[in-house]
């Protein structure tokens, strides 16, 4: 089903959307915010320019957008799933708990900014292209996939700053960038490499790229130094 | 009665826009104020603007100074004061049209003038100093009088509403400029009044801001030694001023201004090549108290250019777009698509990363 976006404000395009029962197709997009806000069970394709907070809340939806996004796309986000054939703004996947962020592009600043897991919940974000500054900030949770595709620094300054939980995959040796002293940064071993490859599958079939090549890495892994890198650095806990 | 900036303080976005063309082509305001439309929710209805710049080539030699009377014995006896010292070409009230929107607008008025010779020599300052100065204090000193946009060739238009309303409300679609600034206002500490809408202006320069600068006061404080008043409490005043004094009074290029305001951390500064750090560090050391903290994304515009700039953390949206000779800047990618559907170029700019884009000499 086609909804054409052009004279629907936020609420109206979301209310269309929840009436519709097949998958829809949204067009001329505008800027509209919150579009599919904590939707489940749905299939929602986007043609234009989707607005901040793209699937916000998302609970299970599918989500594709064939050209760029703006800010604060899957802010908390819990389930399901959003492609985006473009790149994206700043603060993608923000306090994320569950479901994928894939992105063709590259991110703005901030992409998984205290992002989090719990359990079986374990939000994931791949990008194809760079980062932006602050990757990963505050991150406590999920994995992040940064894959360089399109060459340029992988990331931009200060990635992984107060990060005290899950993990960031680099693929790139990252002798140019300095991490802050609470995390380390390794080479990525079997393990790790065994844990992405379903992601990393998932974005080549998406965008049309080569498995196998893109997993021959080089990958670095960063992850908190312990289970309390800041221990006293603000109160004694 | 409504309480004014400054008198209270309500803690609480913003929409930015603006266009420019490097041949110095004159569009009209009709783009500008569309590509307001789908960022209308970054606003909250207490303040929309605009600056124009080339609008005014029949007057081109003469400051356009747009004033807001609150009433009419105000507008007497400030023309009094202005017809001693400047020579007024031109008088009228500004074009408006009435529409439901906006209310309640106080006296808006225009004049086009040149400063009396006489006066300049007896004073022995440059025109320009003169202009800013006679500026500030009428916004100081007389009661409900306010000069909202005092540059030559170029004018500020502003409001309270919504941008794509107060863009309607001036008939900007009647100018043609080369370059265009616009603001969506939702105000984050002081409530909506017409003199509190962006742009803010001195002489040809003007801001567009979305942010909350937290080093205001102690910004305000340095530039005040200079002879700026900040009469209005708000943040983007200061930032007006600041640009002011380092790119008219200090001389310095956008760029080297940028550097100031958005200085790298020493971190950062500490990396760079060996003439680049020393650049950077004379800089934040000479103007340590123009540093501006906080998030912001400013477009500021001036005679010939524009320049658009982020703070160094980067805490608020700004996207690029070029296609042929026009650059496109907005808080939303959406809302430059809306002026160039088929941009060929779009980027979001680094922290502290300024974008300047000049229209070619003579163009303009």
């Amino acid at each position: 089903m086609l909804i054409n976006a052009e004279a629907l404000d936020h609420r109206a395009l979301n209310d269309r959307i929840r009436e519709a029962e097949e998958p829809c197709q949204i067009t001329h997009c505008r800027g509209q915010r919150f579009i599919a806000a904590g939707m489940g069970e749905k299939k929602i394709g986007i043609d234009g320019i989707p607005g901040n907070a793209l699937g916000a809340y998302l609970n299970g939806a599918t989500v594709t957008v064939n050209g760029n996004a703006q800010d604060a796309v899957g802010d908390t986000m819990n389930d399901g799933e959003i492609v985006v054939h473009g790149s994206i703004g700043d603060a993608a996947g923000y306090a994320m708990r569950g479901g994928r962020i894939l992105v063709k592009g590259n991110a703005g600043y901030r992409a998984g900014i205290h992002m989090k897991e719990y359990r079986e919940k374990v939000p994931v974000i791949v990008i194809g292209g760079r980062a932006g500054s602050f990757l990963g900030e505050y991150q406590a949770g999920g994995k992040i996939i940064v894959l360089g595709l399109d060459g340029g620094p992988i990331v931009g300054d200060f990635p992984c700053t107060g990060m005290h939980g899950g993990k960031v995959l680099l693929r790139s040796d990252c002798t140019n960038i300095s991490f802050p002293a609470q995390v380390s940064a390794k080479t990525a071993d079997d393990a790790d490499l065994a844990e992405i490859l379903p992601y990393v599958s998932e974005f080549c079939a998406l965008f049309g790229y080569e498995t196998e090549q893109i997993m021959r890495g080089p990958f670095t892994v960063v992850t908190p130094d312990s289970n309390n890198p800041y221990h006293q650095m603000y109160v004694s806990n | 009665m409504m309480k004014k900036e400054g008198q209270i303080r309500i803690p609480s976005g913003c929409a930015i826009a603006a266009v420019i063309s490097k041949e110095g082509e004159r569009m009209s305001g009709r783009p500008i104020m569309d590509a307001m439309r789908p960022m209308h929710d970054r606003s909250n209805g207490l303040g929309g603007g605009f600056a124009a710049y080339g609008i005014y080539p029949e007057y081109k030699d003469f400051y356009a100074l747009h004033f807001f009377f609150n009433e009419r014995a105000t507008r007497k006896s400030c023309e009094q004061f202005l017809k001693e010292r400047f020579e007024i070409v031109k008088s009228e009230i500004m074009p408006t049209r009435k529409i439901p929107a906006i209310t309640d607008e106080p006296i808006i008025w225009r004049y086009f003038v040149s400063p009396l010779r006489s006066v300049l020599a007896s004073l022995q300052l440059d025109e320009k100093e003169f202009v800013a100065r006679t500026v500030i204090k009428i916004n100081t000193e007389m009661e409900g009088a306010f000069v909202f946009s005092c540059g030559k060739n170029m004018g500020a238009f502003k409001a309270v509403g919504f941008p794509e309303d107060v863009g309607a409300f001036y008939k900007l679609e009647e100018y043609a400029g080369y370059a265009w600034t616009a603001h969506g206002r939702y105000p984050t500490n002081t409530p909506g009044w017409w003199g509190g809408a962006h742009p803010f202006t001195l002489l040809d320069l003007s801001v567009v801001h979305n942010g909350e600068i937290s080093s205001y006061d102690a910004n305000r404080r340095f530039i005040e030694m200079f002879g700026y008043q900040c009469n209005l409490q708000t943040d983007t005043e200061v930032i007006t001023y600041i640009m002011d004094y380092l790119l008219r009074i200090q001389g310095l290029t956008p760029e080297e201004a940028a550097h100031v305001i958005a200085a790298p951390f020493w971190s950062t500064i500490e990396k760079r090549p060996a003439d680049e750090r020393e650049r950077l560090t004379y800089l934040r050391t000479v103007f340590s108290g123009l540093l501006v903290t906080g998030p912001f994304s400013i477009v500021v515009g001036f005679e010939g250019g524009l320049m658009a700039l982020n703070d160094r953390l980067k805490l608020r949206s700004m996207v690029v777009g070029e296609k042929d000779d026009k650059v496109y800047i907005a808080s939303e990618e959406a809302a430059i698509r809306v002026m160039e559907p088929n941009v060929t170029k779009i980027y979001a700019p680094a922290g502290g990363e300024p974008v300047i884009i000049k229209v070619k000499e003579g163009r303009f």
